[in-house]
């Protein structure tokens, strides 16, 4: 009897990539849980924009790039891009303009230049980067923390914190405004809390590994210690960089996302760290509100030099 | 051995040995037409040293050894009928087809071997005339392994039980029921080897190995052999990672275990060796095991070489449903076969006959994330990810850094790739091309020193011819000095 032939191995795990980023969105339920709470239906609304735009978006390049688009649509990636631009704007931003940084983020950031895999830069933090160096007034008008989600618009507690330094107040004088909360900012603390759970929930999916955000938050958490420890009414202290802005978001979905990321684990200590470490220079001294994004993508440029230099030591190959 | 290391990477997967093991070995009919393949999985096809015609017995040697390949003996007692190509394990390849008598006559001047009387070299001599050969799958000369062994003085034999791919039980099935046999080949390897001890290394999931080996070193009493148990780990079994886990030493990238005072050898091999000295019959049959869905009794079989894979179905009930796919060896390095007609070689140790329940298609292959968990269960410490892009833009450098050529092939990365990218034979390929390359430049270079050879030696023939001329040109002007006549 004859049989097929076939190339070895013949069986595999069977998790995908549309699964993959199926666990990505669940581990993002929190996080627009908690905005909704927070802002009200907004979020919501800024949701289904996105998706929708992205869905579009994805299928007219992929039309235009000639491939099949049904395999792709379905994995779900793309969806993954626009439910984290979406949770990472401010929820007040006019639908529009998420409309057209989600447009960027899919046919700019990521098929320019190849589409799934082979995007350098982070997509969501591409578009992110463009609205906020375009509608920097948009960008940075932040629900006032309390009920309602149109009631006052201001700054945020990274804001507040680098304005009041600059005007050589203190920062007690500084945390006692309303937009500081518990240990972070406030509202904010609160998503960062989400998006810790979502990240912890990931991990213990084997979708990300360790390195990256454990990484990133020593790289901030760190420099913050011990600025603050130095000079503490200059420079805040570590709990509240951890607890503010986009910093849990980031740490577990934004840089890890594993397509701008370096390869080895040992590089993505050292990618992970510079992120956490950039995040903490450009909300330190920077002019803009959160450094999350523009770290991330600084960390992308870096990362085929880490690759180069952190290509792990193969078995049998001498050490050092 | 002072220290060992942990594993790097690896698949704890579902091992599907418990259903062949629930019955002892089985013993197949010898073949009515038996086929033996001249390559019997080393790669290198045997010398024929019978003609069509000739009458052989069991055990009467039919080819010689050479290079990779070992001394073969007739399985069979009959007639050599032909020396063709037919389809094989390994595609195919030239075989000695031997028609069967029926009467199974040994061959003459087979007795048990005196081996404890032997020094270490006459040893390795009769083992070699044995036409022993590895039985874990590579079926390399154990004759040369151990004379290498001897001559880089190695101290340490690894026996090697791990069994660690899915599927495959034959070693779990002689550890269980020859381990005596598989203790006595331990101690012949030793003699043979020079080696100071010897550890038999088993895996987790195999108890009742272990407690038959325990039991069998006890009645030996040998000091010098141990029991190892390691966690059952795919792919642990693989020659330099067994010898990492044992002794924290890694063999080079570019050495043999001899470089690190080890010599490795399969289980099997060592109870083929044990058999060899208490009976003095070559090694003529070996455990194959027959298993997967397809199969209407899973069991694990004892038959002659060159037994058709048919006939081991058939002994095992024949075929429950058609089976998906046929495959020599286990679910992750196992080669398909492309007929049941192929013969049980000395390599070959599991017929896998899988149903689509068996093996789960894999979905359509989608663009790399480099989300890494290739890397993470690369047991040799690849970067999967970053050898695929360089394999994909034919990088040779960057192939080369990313070490290609320390891929072991255990396919851990297409397991558990996400975006169903089909690595291992990627990589296979590359080196294919690879070596293609090599050979090619290498003609090429040849071809260019054979031609600047040539001009040179045209050259040096036009100057000789040059200077003849001259001289008899100066003859005929009446033999003035060379210079200054004008």
């Amino acid at each position: 009897m004859d049989f097929p032939t076939a190339a070895a191995p013949h069986v595999v795990a069977g998790f995908t990539v549309p699964r993959v980023m199926l666990q990505v969105l669940l581990a993002l339920a929190p996080v627009a849980a908690v905005q909704v709470w927070l802002y009200g239906p907004r979020p919501l609304v800024l949701l289904a924009a996105a998706g929708i735009v992205a869905l579009a978006c994805e299928a007219l390049a992929l039309r235009l790039r000639g491939r099949p688009a049904q395999a792709f649509l379905r994995d779900g990636s793309v969806l993954v891009t626009a439910a984290l631009l979406a949770l990472a704007v401010p929820p007040g931003l006019p639908w529009w303009l998420l409309a057209l940084g989600t447009a960027v983020a899919v046919l700019l950031g990521k098929h320019a230049y190849g589409g799934l895999g082979q995007n350098p830069f982070n997509p969501a933090m591409v578009a992110y980067a463009v609205l906020l160096v375009s509608f920097p007034v948009e960008m940075t008008r932040w629900p006032a923390p309390g009920p309602g989600w149109d009631a006052l618009t201001g700054a945020t507690a990274l804001d507040a914190l680098r304005t009041g330094l600059r005007e050589a107040w203190t920062i007690e004088e500084v945390r006692a405004g309303t937009e500081f909360g518990l240990v972070g900012a406030a509202d904010a603390e609160w998503v960062n809390l989400a998006a810790l759970a979502g990240g912890l929930y990931l991990l213990a999916r084997r979708v990300i590994r360790w390195h990256i955000p454990v990484a990133m938050l020593a790289g901030l958490a760190v420099p913050a210690a011990l600025a603050n420890a130095l000079d503490p009414g200059a420079h805040i202290g570590a709990a509240f960089h951890l607890a503010s802005g986009a910093t849990m978001l980031g740490a577990f979905f934004i840089a890890t996302d594993p397509v701008s990321a370096a390869a080895s684990s040992r590089g993505r200590l050292v990618y992970g760290a510079g992120i956490g470490t950039l995040t903490w220079i450009i909300r330190s001294w920077g002019s803009f509100p959160d450094g999350v994004a523009f770290a991330v993508l600084l960390m992308n440029l870096a990362v085929p030099l880490i690759d180069r230099w952190t290509v792990p030591r193969i078995h049998g190959h001498p050490r050092g | 051995m002072s220290s060992r290391s942990v594993p790097h990477g690896g698949l704890r997967l579902d091992g599907h040995k418990s259903r062949p093991l629930e019955q002892p070995v089985l013993a197949v009919p010898p073949p009515r037409t038996c086929i033996l393949a001249l390559d019997q999985g080393s790669g290198e096809e045997a010398e024929a040293i019978v003609e069509p015609g000739t009458r052989v017995r069991v055990g009467t040697r039919v080819a010689a050894g050479r290079g990779t390949a070992a001394d073969l003996h007739a399985p069979v007692s009959g007639t050599v009928t032909g020396a063709t190509r037919l389809p094989t394990a390994a595609g195919e390849g030239r075989c000695l087809v031997i028609e069967s008598d029926g009467r199974d006559e040994r061959e003459p001047g087979v007795a048990p071997l005196d081996w404890q009387a032997l020094d270490g070299p006459s040893l390795i001599e009769r083992l070699a005339a044995s036409g022993l050969a590895g039985l874990g799958g590579a079926a390399f000369p154990t004759a040369s392994k151990l004379a290498m062994a001897r001559a880089e003085a190695v101290e340490l034999l690894v026996l090697n039980g791990a069994e660690c791919e899915p599927w495959i039980c034959c070693d779990d099935a002689l550890m269980r029921e020859r381990a005596a046999e598989v203790v006595l080949g331990a101690r012949v390897m030793l003699a043979a080897s020079g080696a100071a001890h010897g550890v038999i290394a088993v895996e987790d999931d195999k108890p009742e190995a272990c407690a038959a080996l325990e039991a069998a070193l006890v009645v030996t009493g040998d000091a010098r052999l141990e029991l190892r148990v390691l966690p059952a780990l795919f792919p642990l079994g693989a020659e330099g990672l067994l010898i990492a886990a044992l002794t924290g030493r890694e063999v080079p990238h570019d050495g043999l275990p001899p470089d690190v005072g080890v010599v490795c050898q399969n289980v099997g091999t060592a109870a083929a060796a044990a058999r060899f000295v208490t009976e003095g019959l070559p090694a003529v049959t070996r455990i194959v095991t027959v298993t997967g869905g397809g199969v209407r009794r899973p069991a694990n079989v004892e038959a002659r070489l060159g037994t058709p894979v048919v006939e081991l179905i058939a002994a095992c009930g024949g075929y429950r449903t058609t089976p998906d796919r046929l495959i020599a060896g286990g679910a992750l390095t196992g080669r398909t076969l492309a007929s049941d007609d192929v013969p049980v070689t000395k390599g070959l140790n599991c017929v896998l006959a899988a149903t689509a329940a068996d093996l789960p298609a894999r979905g359509p292959e989608m663009p790399c994330i480099r989300c890494g968990d290739c890397a993470d269960v690369c047991p040799v410490q690849l970067l999967p990810q970053q050898l695929h892009r360089a394999a994909r833009a034919d990088d040779v450098a960057a192939l080369a850094r990313h070490g290609l050529a320390a891929c072991i092939e255990c396919g851990c990365c297409d397991y558990v790739c996400p975006s169903a990218i089909p690595l291992t034979a990627r990589f296979r390929a590359a080196r294919e091309r690879q070596r293609l390359l090599g050979a090619e430049r290498r003609r090429t270079e040849e071809a260019r020193a054979r031609f600047e050879r040539h001009c040179e030696r045209l050259a040096a023939q036009a100057e000789e011819e040059r200077r003849a001329f001259e001289d008899a040109r100066r003859r005929a002007r009446g033999d003035g000095p060379p210079s200054g006549t004008g």
